[in-house]
């Protein structure tokens, strides 16, 4: 059984049944079931998750993406400052970067004050955060590899050869 | 109206038009149609082709081209078959780029075949064929494969067509409408009598990349072949590009070079945008190739089994995105059955014998669209087969 093969499918549309899966694939669904559990409990997958165009729902979520220079300590690396700033709730990604800045985060919040307060408070008093850099974000355009534009239409003829 | 038809030529007039332009006609104005009648990919350009295209517009490449073609796409051509299959075309005078496989199929024909030449064409298969035949003067000669035989042409049944007037063979696998393919051992069955009787083979295999359960045979690429067939290929199904109109021939040299005169004083040249797009889909497009043909081959999955368990019986294609399943057991004709079928439950599918008497009693059902559309498709068939 090919895994890459599931694991695509379900990237693709995570609500999809185990049976529909066997039925794409043409392996039996009990192996299916069991192969999901089993990419389930070894953190392969980590979550079922939608993309969620909040423009279009009229939620006031405001995004910006954080800028971050770290000094590390002698007996902490990335890893230490990375994991304790993914413990709050407002920061939606963290990654180590190259370039300028060490960190780059994304970071949500309800207003502009929300996350300039958030950064200042939260993350600018970290020891090992030397400076930031804000961007807000404006237009989102693409997320998680799924475009947000509308959809065009089929532009196919309806028979052809 | 009556008066003008006199000046259409005796070799056009004989010709009817395709048995798909009803079908076409009676979808236009329908609202709510699931197609199952489209042959081509669903899927859009690949964006860095499309992006090549338009760079190149930016850029002002806007000119003709040499007649057979950029000679960086029929390199980028050479060197994919040499990848894929092992087999070696000098992009200089083996290689002709066309607008389209439909061009290059047309050209073969009309630079190999003499008034009366018999040439034969495996059925069900493409619609074209047969016409571009009596266009270039010949006469087409048909072969029925059969459903038990999974669509596959033998040697001997190839063996029996052949009469002295014989010229030429048209191979077509992965088959339209079938999706039959054939494997190294049809082929060399197939070669065996070519060379036996001194044949051209003219092999259509444009769905090539389109191919599951294994993979596809290069017919030139079986000893000696490649002295007596064209080759015809392109990138409208592998990558997306049918609008885009790219095709190319490989062959002899002596017969490349006669089909580049027909094409010099017809066509001149495949559109420069598009033979751009081409360069960057056979250098950089695999990737995205390979995702849309996994993509088909989910759906030939699950819409096959669906078919089946719907009791239309429906052998397993192994290449290119069509279903060809049987509509016997309804007691229905072809025709019948898509008619109904369109006008109760407003899915659009092609009558199999519009692609020869051997296509009686099938349908072709292209898989070349959404899951949704095809989950639905199959429900709608259901609540029509009651």
């Amino acid at each position: 059984m090919d895994m890459n093969e599931i694991l695509e499918i379900i990237e693709q549309d995570p609500k999809i049944d185990p049976a529909e899966i066997a039925r794409l694939t043409g392996y039996p669904e009990t192996e299916v079931r069991s192969r999901i559990k089993e990419l389930e409990d070894s953190g392969i997958i980590r979550k079922y998750k939608a993309v969620i165009d909040w423009d279009k729902v009229g939620e006031e979520y405001l995004y910006a993406i954080i800028e971050l220079k770290i000094s590390l300590g002698d007996r902490s690396g990335y890893d230490v400052i990375a994991r304790r700033i993914a413990n709050f709730t407002e920061v939606r990604s963290v990654r180590l970067i190259s370039g300028d800045h060490d960190l780059s985060l994304t970071v949500r919040g309800h207003s502009m004050k929300d996350v300039a307060f958030f950064v200042a408070e939260k993350i600018a008093t970290l020891d090992q955060v030397q400076s930031t850099v804000t961007h807000f974000v404006l237009k989102t355009y693409k997320e998680d590899g799924v475009t947000l534009f509308e959809k065009d239409k089929s532009k196919r003829l309806a028979i052809t050869p | 109206m009556n008066q003008t038809r006199k000046f259409v030529s005796d070799r056009v007039r004989v010709v009817p038009p395709s048995g798909i332009r009803k079908f076409f006609d009676m979808v236009i104005g329908m609202d709510d149609v699931i197609s199952l009648g489209v042959g081509e990919p669903d899927f859009v350009t690949p964006w860095h082709i499309r992006e090549a295209c338009i760079y190149s517009l930016e850029k002002g490449f806007t000119s003709y081209t040499s007649n057979a073609g950029l000679l960086e796409l029929r390199e980028a051509v050479s060197n994919s078959f040499q990848r894929d299959y092992g087999v070696n075309y000098d992009p200089v005078d083996q290689i002709l780029v066309t607008t389209g496989v439909s061009e290059a199929a047309d050209l073969a024909l009309r630079a190999v075949v003499n008034p009366g030449d018999e040439v034969i064409v495996h059925e069900p298969s493409y619609v074209s064929y047969k016409p571009c035949i009596v266009f270039s003067g010949g006469n087409p000669v048909t072969v029925s494969t059969t459903r038990e035989n999974e669509f596959r042409l033998t040697g001997a049944q190839l063996e029996d067509a052949i009469t002295p007037k014989t010229k030429a063979i048209i191979l077509s696998y992965p088959n339209n409408p079938t999706g039959a393919v054939m494997g190294r051992k049809d082929f060399e069955e197939v070669a065996d009598v070519a060379v036996e009787h001194d044949l051209l083979v003219i092999s259509d295999e444009v769905y090539d990349k389109l191919t599951y359960n294994g993979k596809h045979t290069c017919f030139s690429s079986l000893n000696g072949m490649d002295e007596r067939t064209i080759l015809l290929n392109g990138l409208s199904k592998s990558h997306a590009m049918t609008g885009l109109r790219i095709g190319y021939a490989m062959g002899p040299p002596d017969i490349i070079k006669a089909m580049l005169l027909i094409h010099q004083y017809t066509m001149l040249c495949a559109p420069i945008t598009s033979q751009i797009g081409a360069i960057e889909a056979l250098n950089k497009g695999d990737s995205e190739m390979q995702a849309m043909v996994r993509e088909y081959n989910r759906r030939r999955k699950l819409f096959v089994t669906g078919l089946n368990e719907l009791g239309l019986d429906c052998f397993e294609p192994r290449g290119a995105f069509y279903a060809f399943p049987s509509v016997q057991s309804t007691g229905m004709t072809s025709s019948q059955f898509a008619e109904e079928l369109l006008n109760q439950q407003k899915v659009a599918v092609v009558p199999g014998d519009v692609f020869g008497e051997s296509g009686a009693g099938f349908l072709r059902c292209s898989y070349a669209s959404g899951l949704d559309e095809l989950k639905t498709a199959l429900e709608r068939i259901e609540t029509f087969l009651g």
